[in-house]
């Protein structure tokens, strides 16, 4: 799931100014992260509206990420829309441009940071998985990736800095290398780390447009 | 047989070597690496230039080399992938072969975020056992990673890597050193050592796999200057492992500074006894001036 993260409110409203201001948020990523559900639509609105800055609508995009969706669902609000003159967009920085590109009349806002492509542990509680890198190669690393999961990005082995299982760089992160080291030691298969590793192709995720 | 460089000779020869370690200065005043270099010129068979340690901006490597080799003494330049990619290290490689530089110590680099740029990008478009294999098979096969052709002279240099007998797993030190071996190690330098018991452990492991016929092992030694550092080294630099007993001794000294030369003395001369050790890397951090008289209190120069 694509991770975001709110705004600080205040940064917000410097931007939407004296509005008026439309509100956009996302079905998916954004609702389960709670940064741009029905319910942070809501508190948003009302947290405007306290600032004598006026919201003419809302919307909660399925999801806004998806480019005919939204020009679907933009039309059944386009008086709310017309009395704007800005649009919030409560999503990940995909669906910030989605709406972007079907607003050219509008100045778009962004209302979250986005933060990576990870894994919901808990509630309000996230650990990046995937760099998206093009070449997935996750099952070499008893299914544990060390390109995204590593700040070094490591491919032969741990650096020497993790101590107690943990990241020199994050105390509260776990060693990606610990845990490949003691999945191989359960199955007594150490010996795979010795293979040396070649140089990444970073070349595959260059591509920034794909027809599949 | 000729030699790639002077610490490749002493070594070959079985001399126990010495290399010692400048930091580059944070500003473009060559007199201030000049000066630091003149206190250790001829204490030591090569001096290790750091590439911008710690993540903080200094002088660069490549150019703090140039400045050595004028001074007709010979350095290890170090380099880091974490603010090149592989296009700008091999270059940087041929650069220094170039120049006359003719060794080059392989490292991943310090993580940005322990710098003074904690904001910068930083690169790790390979590690340092890929930068190891690149190098060698420059040297030894004529090509560049992408197995293009060099067409105009193949880097001569004596590969160095880095080695840390006391990180997490420790099981997995020795295979990772053997790793380094395999991707084109010609020496090794290690983390400072303060626990001889450990390091002797690890360096068994290390002769018992023979790895210590096939690579040069220099232990790493850091003079303590202060308690301040001795708590730094002991519970902020990641991998440093120093035992409760080196820590008290500080603790309890009259005079810190003379107590830190002395379990620098006491170290060498232990780890001097360690079989596969082929010799001692100093780095006095911010204290190169004690280096003439460690060495030679030591007995590790001039040699007999």
């Amino acid at each position: 799931m694509i991770i975001t993260k709110k705004k600080e409110f205040k940064d917000i409203v410097d931007v939407v100014g004296k509005g008026p201001v439309f509100i956009a948020g996302c079905s998916e990523c954004a609702t389960i992260c709670h940064t741009g559900g029905e319910e942070e639509i809501l508190e948003m609105k009302n947290a405007l509206i306290d600032k004598k800055i006026e919201v003419t609508g809302s919307i909660l995009l399925e999801p806004a990420c998806h480019l005919l969706n939204d020009k679907r669902l933009f039309r059944q609000h386009k008086k709310e829309l017309e009395r704007a003159n800005k649009i919030l967009v409560l999503a990940c920085g995909n669906g910030v441009q989605t709406v972007s590109e079907i607003s050219k009349d509008w100045d778009v806002i962004s209302g979250t940071d986005t933060l990576f492509l990870g894994e919901i542990k808990r509630a309000n509680d996230f650990e990046k998985r995937c760099q998206m890198c093009g070449e997935c190669f996750v099952d070499t690393f008893e299914g544990l990736c060390p390109v995204s999961r590593c700040p070094k990005s490591m491919l032969n082995g741990p650096c020497g800095g993790s101590k107690n299982g943990k990241c020199e760089v994050d105390s509260e992160l776990d060693c990606i290398w610990i845990l490949i080291y003691n999945s191989l030691k359960e199955k007594d298969e150490l010996h795979r780390l010795n293979e040396l590793r070649d140089c990444k192709d970073w070349s595959k995720s260059l591509k920034m447009r794909r027809t599949l | 047989m000729t030699y790639r460089s002077n610490l490749e000779r002493v070594l070959s020869d079985g001399k126990f070597a010495v290399t010692v370690e400048i930091g580059p200065p944070k500003g473009c005043d060559p007199n201030k690496i000049k000066e630091k270099a003149k206190i250790v010129n001829g204490w030591a068979d090569a001096f290790n230039i750091t590439d911008n340690q710690t993540a903080v901006v200094r002088m660069s490597s490549f150019a703090s080399c140039c400045i050595l080799k004028k001074m007709k003494m010979e350095p290890v330049m170090q380099i880091t992938c974490r603010d090149r990619n592989r296009i700008a290290l091999q270059s940087d490689i041929l650069g220094a072969a170039a120049i006359g530089v003719k060794n080059i110590l392989c490292l991943t680099g310090d993580h940005q975020s322990f710098g003074n740029h904690p904001g910068a990008k930083g690169v790790y478009d390979i590690d340092s056992v890929q930068l190891i294999h690149i190098l060698r098979n420059m040297r030894d096969n004529g090509i560049f990673q992408s197995g293009d052709k060099i067409l105009a002279g193949n880097p001569d240099v004596f590969i160095g890597a880095a080695a840390n007998p006391y990180a997490d797993p420790y099981e997995l030190r020795v295979d990772r050193l053997e790793k380094k071996i395999a991707a084109g190690a010609d020496f090794i330098q290690t983390q400072s050592v303060f626990n001889v018991e450990k390091f002797s452990l690890y360096m068994d492991e290390v002769c018992s796999r023979g790895l210590d016929d096939r690579v040069h092992i220099l232990a790493g030694i850091t003079p303590l200057k202060s308690v301040k550092m001795t708590e730094r080294m002991r519970f902020f630099v990641p991998g440093v492992d120093v035992p409760e007993h080196i820590a008290k001794k500080m603790e309890n000294a009259k005079d810190p500074k003379e107590e830190g030369y002395n379990i620098a003395l006491e170290l060498i001369s232990e780890i001097k006894q360690i079989k596969g050790v082929h010799g001692i890397h100093i780095t006095a951090l911010f204290w190169e001036d004690i280096i003439p008289s460690l060495v030679k209190d030591s007995g590790l120069l001039p040699r007999l």
